[in-house]
């Protein structure tokens, strides 16, 4: 039965599918992109990020087209459906960022077995037959910690911001931040609430435990919920704590205000939304023929530190992430790094 | 549909009947619509596999929205739906896959669970809208706690099952077809099913005549329940994994298939295989057609929206003016 369903699925493509040999030059092939969210600053910028490098790419030749699908709501069985009419469209592959590491295993697994590529980042899925573009958003969680460490020696009482409940990267970021007080046992977390990656949503959830908490010395975060926090602190009259930030453009410039007036210290680090580029260049390079590429990447994430992150505020459009977008040449180097 | 005059249709009774023809005929008629409109843009997915993959989503959502079928005969609505099938998911990809009979206990209990609201829905006059948006939250709860982050495994029988490929005919297609004859027959052509349909129709005479509306009550929310335990089955079958949020869209849908399909929010009404296709509509209409006419990414959400409205306006003009006569 199985082989029969792959014929089928080679027929099914052969209507678009280059038919030339491993080491095809990718001029003709389709890349798609499957994403599940576009609702915040930082998936605005990603979509941007990955717009700006694959237009270009367009253009230049190097790929015959790459369109974006975004699905209408967060939900596992929308996208997967999604991945599946992406196959049916005959694309050769395809970049995604994935509403669920597992629950997609079941669609990625089609789309490999009717020869399609599949990149995950950010999202990334657990699915062998797929390549990952990791963050290591473990390590930014714990260096949170350590970072906070830095500007409240003395320790103290720490207010978590949770990410969308039930994601794996508010899991990784989470367990990161664990580590990271356990190293640091002078601090504690009194209190964990979710801000969705959102300002509004941080805002409201840490004004309605904010009358309740002891003193608070610093926020831990995941990114898009800084500024949030800032405000309902203000609004309710308590001193700013130390506010660890999350790359976005109101959070930094929050940062600056708040620098120019006392010499607030801070941190700041998120996954680069331009992340998305190196996923599309890792794709290009596997439809390229190349075999030595390894399925799971991990590249760094992107930190400010005191010292310059006011030289990459004005370079952030208003409501946006700082971000990178890869070249070809980048993404070719951060490869390299990964087969040791 | 003719075997027990129920009230909402003799009211109806008087137009002509081309209308009734039409009325009864539209699920059919929009699912061909869209069909059609996907083989004009794209005609190689008009294949066994092409099939295969476009309608495999929609087989958790057609039993889905039997559940919330069965839920509506009785003039109730469950906003619980999918965030129990949710919870399923989560049972089965981890107690069921674990231990078969720890896991099909599990399920049974959430059966009677089911069953119980109904009772308690019955028994104290609850809405049944806010009983259900209240369990919502007890069944998205407990599937965090079973699974706080995605993961689990669905069994390998399952999974088997759900990507067993019959020969001519695509497993969704089938699938759909057996759910629809099954429910069809159960609440069409059987005398309890009459009784079950009265419970929405006409309660009052259904009692006098002698019949608990209780156990009627009792026994639609645990069909509900029973549906929605397959629902989740089948969509950890074809995921192979689960996670906390995997139902969350199916009940805004569920409620939307069984409109689609013909069925009213109130008076018995209901059409079980006019719901199963009005599921295989929506599935194809909100991701299948959206993906082939390559809308820009910032449309794409309001444009599932406006096609969610379009196929509902259509059905109600029609029923509308098969009223007004």
């Amino acid at each position: 039965m199985k082989s029969t369903f792959a014929t089928l699925a080679l027929v099914a493509l052969a209507g678009t599918a280059l038919s030339s040999a491993a080491h095809a030059d990718t001029a003709k092939m389709r890349i798609a992109f499957s994403n599940n969210y576009a609702g915040n600053s930082w998936r605005q910028a990603m979509l941007k990020s990955y717009g700006i490098v694959t237009q270009k790419a367009v253009k230049d030749g190097i790929v015959a087209a790459a369109d974006v699908f975004t699905t209408a709501d967060k939900e596992v069985p929308t996208q997967a459906a999604q991945i599946q009419n992406l196959v049916l469209q005959g694309y050769n592959a395809i970049v995604i960022d994935a509403a669920s590491p597992d629950a997609l295993n079941g669609a990625i697994k089609q789309a490999c077995d009717a020869g399609v590529v599949v990149v995950s980042f950010d999202g990334i899925v657990t699915e062998p037959c797929a390549y990952r573009v990791v963050v290591d958003f473990k390590a930014m969680g714990e260096e949170e910690v350590n970072q906070m460490a830095k500007f409240q020696p003395k320790g103290g009482n720490l207010l978590e911001i949770r990410g969308l409940a039930g994601t794996s990267i508010d899991d990784a970021i989470h367990q990161g931040i664990l580590e990271g007080v356990k190293k640091h046992p002078d601090f504690k977390i009194v209190s964990s609430v979710t801000g969705d990656w959102d300002q509004t949503t941080a805002q409201k959830a840490v004004a309605t435990v904010l009358p309740s908490l002891p003193a608070i010395v610093g926020v831990v975060d995941q990114g898009g919920d800084g500024y949030g926090a800032a405000q309902a602190f203000a609004a309710a009259g308590k001193p700013r704590p130390t506010i660890i930030e999350g790359n976005r453009q109101d959070e930094l410039q929050w940062w600056k205000e708040q620098k120019a007036k006392d010499g607030y210290q801070t941190w700041s680090a998120s996954i680069a939304p331009g992340v998305s580029s190196l996923a599309f260049w890792v794709a290009q390079q596997v439809l390229d023929g190349r075999k030595d590429i390894p399925h799971d990447l991990l590249v760094p994430y992107l930190a400010f530190t005191q010292a310059d992150f006011e030289q990459e505020l004005p370079k952030i459009p208003t409501g946006g992430v700082a971000s990178h977008e890869y070249t070809l040449d980048e993404s070719k180097a951060a490869i390299k790094a990964n087969m040791k | 549909m003719s075997a027990v005059a129920l009230p909402g249709e003799t009211a109806r009774g008087r137009g002509p009947d081309w209308r009734r023809a039409l009325r009864a005929l539209l699920p059919a008629v929009s699912l061909a619509l869209v069909l059609g409109a996907i083989a004009w843009i794209n005609p190689r997915v008009i294949s066994y596999f092409g099939f295969t993959l476009m309608l495999n989503y929609a087989v958790p959502i057609a039993l889905a929205t039997l559940a919330q079928m069965f839920a509506m005969t009785a003039n109730d609505i469950d906003l619980s739906i999918g965030a129990f099938v949710g919870f399923i998911c989560c049972v089965v990809a981890t107690y069921l896959n674990q231990s078969a009979w720890l896991g099909a206990l599990l399920l049974v209990a959430c059966v009677a669970g089911y069953a119980a609201l109904g009772a308690l829905i019955h028994a104290r006059n609850l809405p049944s809208i806010v009983v259900t948006l209240g369990m919502s939250f007890v069944w998205q709860g407990l599937a965090i706690l079973l699974l706080p982050k995605p993961g689990g495994h669905a069994p390998i029988w399952l999974q088997a099952t759900m990507s067993y490929r019959p020969p001519y005919v695509p497993l969704p297609i089938l699938a759909s077809l057996l759910i629809a004859a099954i429910a069809w027959f159960g609440l069409m052509r059987t005398s309890y099913g009459a009784i079950l349909r009265g419970a929405g129709g006409n309660a009052t005479a259904i009692a006098r005549a002698g019949w608990s509306m209780l156990r009627a009550k009792a026994i639609l929310f645990g069909l509900a329940g029973l549906f929605g335990v397959f629902s989740g089955m089948a969509l950890v079958g074809i995921t192979g994994a689960a996670d906390a949020h995997l139902g969350d869209g199916y009940t805004l849908l569920s409620i939307a298939g069984v409109i689609l399909g013909g069925g009213e929010f109130v008076g018995g009404v209901v059409s079980p295989i006019g719901a199963v296709i009005g599921a295989l509509t929506l599935t194809l209409a909100s991701t299948q057609l959206l993906g082939f006419l390559h809308i820009p990414p910032d449309w794409q959400v309001a444009a599932n929206g406006a096609i969610l409205v379009i196929v509902l306006a259509a059905r109600v003009a029609i029923s509308q003016r098969g009223k007004a006569r």
